[in-house]
């Protein structure tokens, strides 16, 4: 197929049938028990422990602090991984990766741990999703080819995008209600139906501003405050990606004294072009003695 | 034609010399299993005998199960550490570059399985914990849910983890002698989480016994697993396609052998 361009791929490796059938095999193994399920496995956890208690509940999904909190710790992770995917592979699909990730592992515990075992109704902790905003992240990077306008319009556009599609997930839940003479929303009775140590009038942690009264754009004026913030966040976490993709050895010399050093980086390297040829069949020549085999890279 | 025998003596080449996807699928399932049990456990026994610390039938049925749990992980641990370090290949330097490329999948199934345990402990324990802590207000450091998560994927995990890195330095010739920045971060700080429960229950004891997840006192948590990016994602997956690209091609497309002594051993 022309967009991945697979064959001109193998073609260039120079690899016999039996060295394309051992690189399949690694991206068998590779890709989804160790990338994919590493990946959703500790963003799971960073979620959680930063912006869990928000996506538990659904008396939490508050104009205030959901909208604020989320985008900026979801997009955290999907900017270390685009980083990796798209400087090693040339693949764009770090951030949809990342997310789609995050939702199969919280679905697996919504369904075994707080619908089987904690007993509450699924609705009640459905989590939210950011699986639009990943595309258009992914996407964004695809076609500008560069971090920082990444950055600057598509990790906007992933932040202002969440509150309108959790709306269609979880727009009911506002509705509003009188129960006993007292005005709530659907969300708040269901949260006073289940009381439970995370109780928001108990934690204390939702819509505690005075902006809110402001005509109704308090949900904007939150996402775009997130935005800001998550544009900072994504070249941090870029930067942490570069850091976590170093792949130097320490080693000992003769003298005893450790230094790094890397091994040839197969990809996008002059190294790895010069001995293989690239796709269009040109070898740039090498015109520095400074390698990454040198770890000066 | 078109077999699909493993074998694959009718592709004309034979996979298994450098291929074996057994050991893979042994400790996938059997971490499955063991996890799964104790999962179904807590499901039997949580209401039932796990609500309150202070009865006979939660020191017998859950402090039970905690002592099992300590003593399964000690007996898993000196086993496989064991057996891996005295069948180390003496002679790692002189390994043939298509037993090496095997043991690369060795290696990288080793990965896959401590992967597995992370995605139990950091993943689907981690919030079935958070839901267990809404259920009932923690009167103990020992938990229906704690028993299963710290005390058996915790250990668990971090048994196939320092198994991982052992498995590279007595079998792959280049983690023989050097050491390997992303594998070290890859192993060390998510093994460092176990420790961080000593602060996490601290806290706990002495600050405020609700849950709040996103709370300060979870965040060594969130930064030691940040440490999971140096394996799958990071330098470690780096340095495998590295290593393996040059073996391919001095296996067969004739490049010379020097390629492979970039990092000595």
């Amino acid at each position: 197929m022309a967009l991945f361009r697979t064959a001109e791929i193998i073609k260039a490796s120079k690899l016999p049938p039996e060295g394309v059938k051992l690189s399949r095999m690694i991206d068998a193994v590779y890709f989804l028990p160790i990338a994919y399920l590493g990946v959703f496995a500790t963003f799971h956890m960073h979620f959680d422990l930063l912006a869990g208690d928000w996506d538990f509940w659904i008396d939490w999904k508050d104009r205030q602090f959901w909208v604020t909190v989320t985008p900026i710790v979801e997009v955290m992770y999907p900017g270390a991984i685009m980083y990796y995917f798209w400087t090693f592979y040339r693949q764009p699909f770090g951030a949809t990766l990342s997310i789609t990730g995050l939702l199969v592992g919280k679905w697996i515990t919504v369904v075994l741990a707080w619908y089987w075992w904690a007993n509450f109704p699924v609705n009640f902790v459905m989590p939210a999703t950011m699986v639009s905003s990943a595309l258009i992240l992914d996407c964004t990077l695809l076609l500008t080819r560069s971090w920082m306008l990444t950055a600057i319009f598509g990790v906007w556009a992933f932040a202002m995008m969440f509150y309108p599609t959790q709306y269609a997930l979880f727009g009911y839940s506002k509705q509003p209600m009188v129960v006993d003479g007292q005005l709530l929303s659907l969300a708040d009775y269901m949260g006073f139906t289940y009381v439970r140590t995370g109780t928001p009038e108990y934690i204390r942690i939702i819509e505690v501003g005075s902006l809110r009264t402001f005509g109704g754009h308090t949900v904007w004026i939150s996402a775009f405050f997130s935005a800001f913030v998550s544009m900072l966040v994504y070249t941090i976490w870029w930067q942490i990606g570069h850091f976590v993709g170093q792949a130097f050895f320490w080693v000992k010399g003769k003298r005893g004294v450790m230094s790094r050093k890397n091994d040839i980086m197969i990809v996008g390297t002059d190294e790895f072009a010069a001995r293989h040829g690239t796709p269009d069949g040109v070898a740039p020549k090498l015109t520095s003695a400074r390698t990454l085999a040198e770890g000066k890279s | 034609m078109g077999s699909t025998t493993f074998g694959g003596s009718d592709r004309g080449y034979d996979m298994s010399l450098w291929y074996d996807s057994k050991p893979l699928k042994i400790g996938w399932f059997a971490m499955l299993a063991a996890v799964g049990s104790e999962v179904i456990f807590q499901r039997v026994f949580g209401y039932s005998h796990g609500l309150d610390s202070m009865t006979p039938e939660f020191e017998n049925v859950w402090m039970g199960l905690w002592r099992f749990n300590v003593i399964s992980n000690i007996i898993f641990s000196a086993a496989t550490l064991g057996w891996i370090w005295s069948t180390r290949d003496r002679n790692v330097a002189n390994v043939d570059p298509k037993t090496e490329l095997k043991r690369y999948f060795y290696w990288m199934m080793w990965l896959a399985i401590y992967v597995f345990g992370v995605y139990w402990a950091g993943s689907y324990t981690l919030e079935q914990d958070a839901s267990w802590h809404q259920v009932i207000i923690r009167d103990t450091s020992f938990t229906a849910s704690h028993i299963i998560a710290f005390y058996f994927t915790f250990p668990l995990y971090i048994t196939c983890g320092v198994a991982s890195y052992l498995y590279a330095m007595t079998r792959l010739p280049q983690f023989s002698k050097a050491v390997s920045f992303p594998l070290v971060g890859a192993i060390v700080g998510p093994m460092m989480i176990l420790p961080n429960v000593g602060l996490n229950e601290w806290g706990h004891a002495f600050w405020f016994v609700d849950e709040l997840f996103a709370a300060p006192l979870h965040w060594g948590f969130v930064t030691l697993g940040w440490c999971g990016l140096f394996g799958g994602t990071g330098g470690v997956a780096a340095q495998i396609v590295a290593r393996m690209s040059n073996l391919c091609d001095v296996v067969w497309n004739n490049e010379s052998k020097d390629c492979l002594h970039v990092i000595p051993y």
